[in-house]
């Protein structure tokens, strides 16, 4: 497995949306370099015959019935909303100015 | 926005062979979301349809509805498909303000539908097997308005305004596998296609499919490839093409673009196209960012779904007559020319007369009173036929009094008004406005009398062998008579008053 | 009885003495009160809570005192007040998670335990510190300033449940909610002398938890006495149907178990790689202690082998990552908390989050965002992601094995005692390795309690003792758990902390 240098850092920052300053960029790949140097035994460890848990305790077909519940009101659903108008959630443009 | 050269689309086909695909999203009726019991409802005010779960607020889980999992599972049984005995929920991630947890709960490396088919009819009959690579389960996002731009549109806007009304709603994304062979008919295969899934879906009862509300929504690829050549062009995938008209147009354009593009020695790019209904074209919507890489991973907070044959069969039991063997079964029974049938299907009466049919008329008199004055009157109230307030059992009891000689046709018609007007049923209607056929001699040699006696000439004539002119004493006599005489009546007694043998 | 001496008592003394009228819910609560107004603020204060709850806590003891006074039939803990991590989204009170990101935010609904604490009629008394979205071992991670540890101050309480840990310890509170996702129930426990317990993941509904690592997080009791910790459970336990993951299992006889009083005839395992290497003498010596008292009440102690617990910690750095990845992606600044603009350039929705999102995060959350982003990314799943659930397969085998030949194993729950504020800080690793001993728990799902072991020799500081039991059997946690704990105090003459030192008072007056 490839060493993660500050390039991939940059590329996962674009991927999870947090802007990161070059100094940031640098520490945070020396930072994850050595992480992923002591957990990349873990891809060696179990063989193709080993299944992959994902849940800890295993269950099945839990669903729910198609019954109408709670619902909150349009001033509780807006009450933490950084910006809203006319009851909607308010975001900047999605588009640069072209 | 630059306009784009395109080819016209004969000489695309002429150099080109077109590869196809269809991603089509369904939106479930189910009364709740797919996976928080928040209403799923349409039109409603903003955020009013809403609890955490859809909000994504921090802390939220969610729970699998069952009843969209049965109607994932009928979607899959009516497009022939294979139902998975363990399927699994993932997350797609990307981040979008119309997406709450900036991932959607879907289905990625085990949909719960798989390798299914489905044939469709062309207009000329011919059949053409779509096959179908999956149908899983997934949530709809929120709906953004873009403010501050000329048209609602999300270039130029200044912002957007996020309703998650429609957050969650769940969904059924049915992925076609490639579609070869379609050659110039691609277009109308495409939208013969979404035609099929719409009506299976809304034969199902399983979505409201109106695709003027986003219920079914398509997502059309289309790649170029010169004939022979077995390894496909690169795709586009272009969306937002929400009405039948569109696929059709939008597949059209797409071809004869790739077919300029290919012409000018310029490689397609694969990206995501917008259709746009004004202009009939697509433009390159733009890259997401993440779009590339959407690190799907089993979800977390969900559990397998496990179908049994049982459950499985159970359902199959509910499946209605595919549309398509239910319109070949009702030709055939009713005996209706290809021609007649095609404009009884294209009237959308086929439930309304199978009804009237039902109900005891005749096939003949069910189609002549649909196609004939429910659908006239229909036409000038602006209204769908089978919405005009005609039920089917009063063409039954209508066509029984006619039957019964009780009124003749142009009574009918008039009883036909009176049902419009609220005065109840027909027979009613007949007793109520004095419709029925005058059918006591008496009244009526008296209007035969006043009428040979009014037109004298006449009568001669016919006492000398002219019997046409009997028609002239008729008229007069129904005339007098306010239609409500049995025409064949009045004449045999006015031959009869004259002597003469008909 | 003195409010010094009663808030000393355990849960269950609290709660038969309101039953008996000897104390009404309003003087237990406000005597917590006073004791948070005295050893929670300041420069020098424990700074366990984040928010005090101080009206709605006393209006629901004097509605409690009301109903009782009526002849009302209530649960068996209502009217005793509890603390609840600040991780844990309640109505009226804010949840920050730790974090900048959610500062002021009120959640518009309450947490299932929240929904169960408030029919049983406990008074909330606050929302209580923890690194910020539970990403830490310190506490010192919260962007609200680290709590320290009760006792030494300078010293850190354990994370991510520090502040719970550290207000029960500190007697501000008698029981406490902590979520624990690799350990942040337990290894708080261990180093503040007091006693938490990780439910069978799925034993208590993780609804309204601000989750971090779906499949592994869990929310539990915090305490100071083994049966308290029982009677909680009982509490918070059971089914809930907002949570797919939640068991159908009642959680009922977890103090009865608690007060079965024996472990004769039980077979209890000592984990090989779970001690030895890396653990401090200190910690070795009150392990074997603990060995010794139960042998002598009559268990077998028997060496078992768990070889794959070696990856376990590494399996954990890759599914716990990715799965926060994920879920911390909806802290966008669209619909909840902090919204920041770009300094520079255009405002658009994509550059605003990504703004938002470095201006509301502390460095060790964008550290695992990016570790997990990584790990699920194109071309690593498989090798990163992938491997690491084969591994949790691996340790669940090795739990399957183990508990063939025991009912419970027991380990020391962190290597060390409690180390310096600011001594790992820079140095994730290192900090990492703190949860060696409980991650695997977590990874199986299996339930896990630590209960105070004694002071290590060479710092005086308190040892904790790890018991583990299979999944659905946390009944036999509680049962050696009060057995050893009894054992453990008969040997002391008392609790473990009555030997912390006193708390410097910050107010003029001790609550008398
Ligand atoms: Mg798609
Ligand atoms: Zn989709």
């Amino acid at each position: 497995m490839a060493a993660i240098n500050r390039e991939d850092v940059a590329h996962l920052a674009q991927l999870a949306h947090i802007e990161m300053s070059d100094d940031e960029l640098d520490r945070m790949a020396n930072e994850l370099a050595v992480i992923v140097d002591a957990v990349k035994s873990v891809s060696e460890a179990a063989g193709d015959d080993v299944p992959a848990t994902s849940h800890p305790i295993p269950l099945t077909n839990v669903m729910r019935e198609d019954v109408v519940g709670h619902v909150l009101t349009a001033e509780e659903a807006l009450s933490g909303a950084p910006d809203a108008q006319d009851g909607r959630f308010k975001v900047p443009a999605i588009l640069e100015e072209s | 926005m630059s306009v784009d050269t395109i080819l016209s689309f004969e000489e695309a086909m002429e150099k080109y062979d077109p590869v196809l695909g269809f991603e089509v999203h369904v939106e479930l009726n189910t009364k709740t979301k797919m996976f928080s019991s928040a209403p799923n409802e349409f039109g409603d005010a903003p955020n009013t349809n809403v609890n955490e779960v859809c909000l994504g607020l921090p802390g939220v889980l969610p729970v699998v509805n069952k009843k969209a999992v049965e109607s994932s599972i009928l979607i899959g049984l009516a497009l022939n498909c294979k139902i998975a005995e363990h399927c699994t929920f993932a997350r797609k991630q990307y981040f979008y303000p119309d997406t709450p947890k900036n991932f959607q709960t879907s289905q990625y490396e085990d949909p719960i539908c798989y390798d299914g088919w489905l044939d469709i009819e062309l207009e000329d009959g011919t059949i053409f097997r779509v096959e179908i690579e999956r149908a899983h389960m997934e949530e709809d996002a929120g709906k953004l308005t873009h403010m501050g731009g000329a048209t609602g549109r999300i270039q130029g806007a200044d912002f957007s305004l996020v309703d998650y009304n429609r957050s969650g709603v769940p969904l059924v994304e049915i992925v076609t596998k490639p579609i070869e062979g379609a050659g110039s008919r691609a277009p109308e295969l495409a939208k013969a296609y979404v035609a099929a899934v719409r009506e299976i879906v809304k034969n199902l009862g399983v979505s409201d499919a109106k695709m003027e509300r986003g219920n079914v929504r398509c997502d059309a690829n289309v790649s170029l490839r010169p004939y022979g050549q077995e390894k496909f062009g690169t795709r586009t995938e272009t969306k937002n093409v929400n009405s039948l008209r569109a696929v059709e147009n939008a597949v059209k354009f797409e071809i004869q673009r790739h077919g300029a593009v290919l012409d000018s020695g310029v490689k397609i790019i694969q990206e995501t196209r917008h259709w746009h209904e004004d202009t009939k074209s697509t433009t390159s919507g733009r890259p997401k960012s993440d779009a590339d890489d959407y690190r799907y991973f089993p979800e977390p907070d969900l559990v397998p779904i496990v179908t049994t044959s049982e459950w499985v069969e159970e359902l199959r039991s509910r499946l209605p007559e595919p549309p398509a063997a239910r319109r070949k079964r009702l030709q055939a029974d009713w005996g209706y020319t290809d021609l007649e049938f095609r404009d009884v299907v294209n009237a959308a009466l086929l439930d309304e007369i199978e009804e009237t049919v039902t109900a005891g008329a005749s096939a003949a008199a069910a189609r002549k009173w649909w196609m004939g004055e429910i659908a006239r009157r229909a036409k000038l109230a602006d209204v769908d036929p089978a919405a005009l307030g005609v039920s089917p059992a009063v063409v039954v009891e209508i066509e029984k009094l006619i039957a019964s000689g009780a009124i003749n046709d142009k009574l009918a018609r008039k009883v036909l008004d009176g049902v419009l007007e609220g005065e109840g049923t027909p027979s009613e209607i007949v007793a109520k406005r004095g419709l029925a056929v005058v059918s006591d001699d008496a009244p009526l040699q008296k209007a035969i009398d006043e009428a040979l006696a009014a037109q004298p000439d006449v009568a001669a004539k016919i006492r000398a062998g002219k019997i046409q002119a009997v028609g002239a004493i008729v008229g007069g006599v129904m005339k007098a008579t306010r239609g409500q005489a049995d025409a064949g009546r009045v004449r045999e007694l006015i031959l009869a008053t004259l002597g003469v043998e008909g | 009885m003195s409010a010094n001496e009663l808030i000393r008592s355990s849960a269950a003394v609290m709660a038969a003495k309101l039953a008996a009228g000897e104390v009404t819910s309003v003087e237990l609560v406000q005597a917590h009160l006073d004791r948070i107004a005295a050893v929670d603020g300041g420069d020098r204060g424990v700074h366990a809570f984040l928010h005090v709850n101080t009206e709605e806590a006393l209006a629901v003891a004097a509605d409690v005192d009301a109903r009782r006074a009526a002849g009302e039939e209530l649960h068996e803990l209502a009217g005793v007040p509890i603390a609840v991590k600040d991780l844990i989204v309640t109505k009226g009170q804010p949840t920050t998670a730790g974090s900048k990101f959610l500062e002021g935010w009120m959640s518009p609904y309450d947490a299932t335990v929240i929904k169960k604490l408030r029919a049983a009629r406990m008074p909330i008394l606050g929302k209580t510190n923890l690194d910020e979205f539970a990403m830490g071992s310190s506490t010192e991670h919260s962007a609200y300033g680290p709590t320290r540890n009760p006792w030494d101050l300078d010293r850190i309480p354990g994370g991510s449940g520090g502040g719970s840990a550290a207000a029960v310890a500190a007697f501000e509170a008698p029981l406490a909610l902590g979520t624990d996702t690799g350990g942040s129930i337990r290894q708080p426990g261990a180093v503040t002398g007091t006693v938490g317990v990780k439910p069978t993941y799925g034993a208590v509904s993780r609804y309204g938890a601000i989750a971090m690592a779906s499949s592994l997080d869990q929310i539990g009791p915090v305490s100071r006495t083994v049966l308290d910790s029982a009677l909680l459970q009982e509490v918070i336990g059971g089914h809930d149907p907002f949570d797919s993951t939640s068991l159908s299992d009642p959680s009922t006889g977890l103090a009865a178990a608690a007060r079965l009083g024996n472990v004769e005839g039980m077979k209890i395992g000592i984990i090989k790689e779970l001690h030895g290497e890396g653990y401090q003498s200190g910690v070795e010596t009150r392990f074997n202690e603990s060995l010794e008292l139960l042998r002598g009440a009559g268990a077998e102690i028997i060496e078992i082998s768990c070889p794959n617990f070696g990856y376990a910690l590494g399996a954990y750095y890759l599914i716990m990552p990715s799965e926060a990845s994920s879920n911390l992606a909806k802290f966008d600044g669209v619909r909840f908390g902090m919204r920041t603009l770009p300094t520079e350039g255009s405002i658009t929705i994509e550059r605003v989050m990504s703004a938002t999102r470095a201006a509301g995060f502390g460095d060790e959350v964008k550290r695992r965002i990016i570790l997990g982003t990584y790990a699920l990314s194109a071309g690593y799943y498989d090798a990163y992601y992938g491997s690491a659930q084969k591994v949790r397969t691996l340790i669940q085998r090795d739990f399957a094995a183990a508990f063939a030949q025991v009912d419970v194993l027991i380990s020391p729950t962190t290597p060390t005692t409690a180390f310096k504020l600011g001594e790992k800080i820079d140095d994730p690793l290192s900090m990492y390795l703190n949860d060696v001993a409980t991650i695997p728990a977590n990874l199986a799902g299996v339930p896990g309690l630590t209960l105070p072991g004694g002071l290590a020799d060479e710092d005086g500081l308190p040892v904790g003792i790890q018991l583990l039991a299979p999944a659905r059997e946390d009944a036999r946690l509680y049962r050696v758990g009060a057995v050893l704990e009894s054992l453990l105090e008969a040997q002391w003459g008392g609790p473990l902390l009555d030997r912390a030192p006193a708390l410097a008072q910050n107010s003029a007056k001790e609550a008398n």
